[in-house]
C-alpha cells in the first residue's frame, strides 16, 4: 500500500495536484470561516459563476481564461459589495444577482463562440490532475498574499463579524476591510476553480467550515479543524480519483461530505450518550 | 474643566421625520448618566452620532474636545455596549477571544484579558464559546470587551432589555463599580425608569427633542415635572404620527442647565 503511494508521487503531474489542491484547501478553508460567519456561504458560488463569465470572455477573446475570470470577478464582487452597502438590499438578494448576471454573460459569450469546449468543460468541472507549473505558481502566490493579509487583518475580520457597529466604534474603517475581504474571496475562489471546477466551488468554501463549527471550539481552532479536514479531503480524494479512475472533483467533495456527516452522527451519539449518563 | 460629551444643537433626520431635534446637552468626568425616553425615542441614534457610525447630522459632537467628525481618536477612550443582541451558539469565538477584540491594533495581555473577565465574574466561562453563555452572561462578556482598553467613558445601549431581574440587578451592580471603583463615566440609555432613579446620577429624557438634563432627584423627585414629561412623550409621539414634517419642528432653544427645556 505504502509502496503504491510512493509510486504515485513519483509523477510529476500528482505532485503538482497535491501541492496546489493542499495551498488551495487551506485557503478555502480560511477565507470560508469569515464568508460562511457572514451568512455569504454562497458568495463563493456566486463569484465562480462570475469566474464563468469572465472564463467565457477569456475564450470568446483569445485572453488566458483565468486572467479574465479574475478582473470580472474582482470588479463584479466589489461592485456587488458597494450596491448592497448603498442600497441595503439584503445579502443573498445581492449573492443571487451576482450569479445570475455572471451566468448570463457566460451563456451568451458561449452561444456567440458556437457552444461549448473541451477547455470551457475544464473550468466548469475542474481537474485538479491537468493543472500545469503555471497555475502551480499562481496558487502558490495566492496562498501567499490571502494567508499573510487574513492574518495581520484576523481580529479586525473577527470583529466586524461579530458587530459592524463595535467594530465602527473602535475605529476601523469596516467599508474599506470589507472591500478587501471581497477582493481576498475573489482571489481565492478564482484560484480554486481548477481544483473543482465553477461548480462545485463552494463545497470547499463551506462544507469544512461547517463540519469544524461542529466541533464546539474557539474561532482560531475552528480555523485549524476546518483546514485539516480540508487537507485531508483533497488528499484522499485525488488519491481515491486517481485509483478508482473518476473526476477527482467529485471524489474531493463526497469525501467532504462523507466527513461533515460522519461528525454528525458522532456529535448526535455523543448527546445521546450524555443525556443517558445524565439521567443514569 | 471640558466635558468628555458636548452635544450641541444635534439634530438628524431619518427621511423627512426628525430622529434627533435640536438636542444640546454636555457629559462631565465621573458622571453616571441614565438616558431615558419611550421606544423611538431616538436614544440608540443619539449614541449612533455621539460614537460617529452616524455622520450625516447637523450640530456639533464633541469627544473629549475634539469633534467626532473631524477627529475619530477619541473613540479609542470609549467602551461601547450595544443594545443587546443574541449570539448565534454556534459562533465559534470563546469568551477570551471576544475579549481580546477590545483592543484592535495594538499588543493586549493576557493578564489583562484575564482580570476584564474576572472584573464581569465569568473567570470560569473564558474558553467557553460566547453563544453557550446566557443573555445576561453574553451582555457581561461585551462589559468585559470594553473594559479591556481601559476606556474613560463608558456608552451602554438598554444594555438589559430581555434580561431577567436577577441578572439585571448583577448588571446595575457591575455598572455602579465601574462607575464609583474605577471612576469610568458612564453614560446608559434604558427603560427602567426604577433602575435610572436608584443608579443615575444625572438624567436625560429624550424623545426626539430634549425635555429634561440635569440631576436625578431633581427629575424624579418633581412629581410634576415628571407628569410633564409623559404628556411631553405622548405629544412628540402624536406629532410624529400625523406627519409633522421636517420643517414643522420647533425650534426653540434648549437650554438645559437642568431644567426643562
Amino acid at each position: 500500500m505504502m509502496e503504491m503511494l510512493f509510486d504515485l508521487f513519483q509523477y510529476g503531474f500528482m505532485q503538482r495536484a497535491l501541492i496546489s489542491a493542499i495551498a488551495i484547501a487551506v485557503i478555502c478553508s480560511i477565507v470560508g470561516l469569515f464568508l460562511v460567519l457572514k451568512r455569504h456561504s454562497l458568495f463563493g458560488d456566486a463569484l465562480a459563476h462570475v469566474a464563468f463569465g469572465g472564463i467565457s470572455l477569456g475564450l470568446f477573446t483569445g485572453i488566458y481564461p483565468l486572467w479574465t475570470a479574475y478582473i470580472v470577478a474582482i470588479l463584479s464582487a466589489v461592485g456587488v459589495n458597494k450596491l448592497r452597502e448603498s442600497t441595503k438590499i439584503p445579502p443573498d438578494s445581492s449573492i443571487a444577482v451576482l450569479l445570475t448576471s455572471g451566468l448570463a454573460i457566460g451563456v451568451i459569450l458561449i452561444s456567440i463562440s458556437g457552444g461549448f469546449t473541451l477547455n470551457l468543460f475544464s473550468f466548469l468541472f475542474g481537474n485538479i490532475l491537468l493543472v500545469t507549473v503555471d497555475d502551480v505558481i499562481i496558487i502558490l502566490i495566492t496562498d501567499a498574499i490571502v494567508i499573510p493579509v487574513i492574518y495581520v487583518l484576523y481580529k479586525k475580520l473577527v470583529l466586524i463579524i461579530f458587530d459592524e457597529n463595535q467594530a465602527k466604534v473602535s475605529g476601523l474603517n469596516v467599508s474599506w476591510i470589507n472591500t478587501l475581504f471581497i477582493v481576498l474571496a475573489s482571489i481565492t475562489i478564482i484560484a480554486s476553480i481548477r481544483l473543482v471546477g465553477v461548480l462545485l466551488i463552494s463545497s470547499l468554501i463551506v462544507i469544512p467550515n461547517i463540519t469544524a463549527l461542529m466541533f464546539g471550539k474557539g474561532f482560531k481552532k475552528t480555523m485549524f479543524i476546518s483546514c485539516a479536514i480540508s487537507v485531508f479531503s483533497v488528499v484522499f480524494g485525488i488519491i481515491l480519483s486517481y485509483y478508482s479512475n473518476l473526476a477527482p472533483s467529485g471524489t474531493i467533495v463526497l469525501t467532504m461530505i462523507s466527513m461533515f456527516l460522519v461528525t454528525i452522527i458522532a456529535k448526535n451519539l455523543k448527546v445521546r450518550y450524555n443525556k443517558i449518563t445524565v439521567t443514569k | 474643566m471640558q466635558p468628555i460629551i458636548k452635544v450641541d444643537n444635534l439634530s438628524y433626520y431619518y427621511d423627512s421625520f426628525p430622529s434627533l431635534d435640536h438636542i444640546s446637552f454636555s457629559v462631565e468626568k465621573g458622571d453616571f448618566l441614565g438616558i431615558i425616553g419611550p421606544n423611538g425615542a431616538g436614544k440608540t441614534t443619539l449614541f449612533q452620532c455621539i460614537l460617529g457610525i452616524v455622520n450625516n447630522f447637523s450640530g456639533e459632537i464633541s469627544l473629549f474636545g475634539s469633534n467626532i467628525k473631524q477627529n475619530k481618536k477619541s473613540l479609542q477612550r470609549i467602551g461601547y455596549v450595544p443594545q443587546k443582541k443574541s449570539v448565534e451558539q454556534t459562533f465559534p469565538a470563546t469568551v477570551s477571544e471576544i475579549v481580546s477584540l477590545g483592543v484592535i491594533g495594538r499588543d493586549i495581555k493576557r493578564e489583562s484579558i484575564d482580570n476584564a473577565i474576572e472584573f464581569v465574574e465569568l473567570g470560569e466561562y473564558r474558553n467557553k464559546r460566547i453563544g453557550e453563555l446566557s443573555e445576561g452572561q453574553q451582555q457581561r462578556v461585551i462589559i468585559a470587551k470594553a473594559l479591556v482598553k481601559q476606556p474613560e467613558l463608558l456608552i451602554l445601549d438598554e444594555p438589559t432589555t430581555g434580561i431577567d431581574s436577577v441578572t439585571q440587578d448583577k448588571f446595575y451592580d457591575l455598572l455602579t463599580r465601574l462607575n464609583k471603583e474605577k471612576g469610568i463615566t458612564v453614560v446608559w440609555s434604558s427603560h427602567d425608569m426604577n433602575a435610572v432613579e436608584k443608579l443615575a446620577s444625572k438624567v436625560a429624557c429624550i424623545d426626539r427633542k430634549l425635555f429634561f438634563h440635569g440631576e436625578s432627584e431633581d427629575f424624579f423627585g418633581n412629581e410634576e415635572r415628571m407628569k410633564s414629561y409623559v404628556e411631553f412623550a405622548m405629544q412628540s409621539h402624536m406629532n410624529l404620527h400625523f406627519g409633522k414634517s421636517k420643517n414643522g419642528h420647533d425650534n426653540k432653544e434648549n437650554k438645559n442647565d437642568g431644567n426643562v427645556v
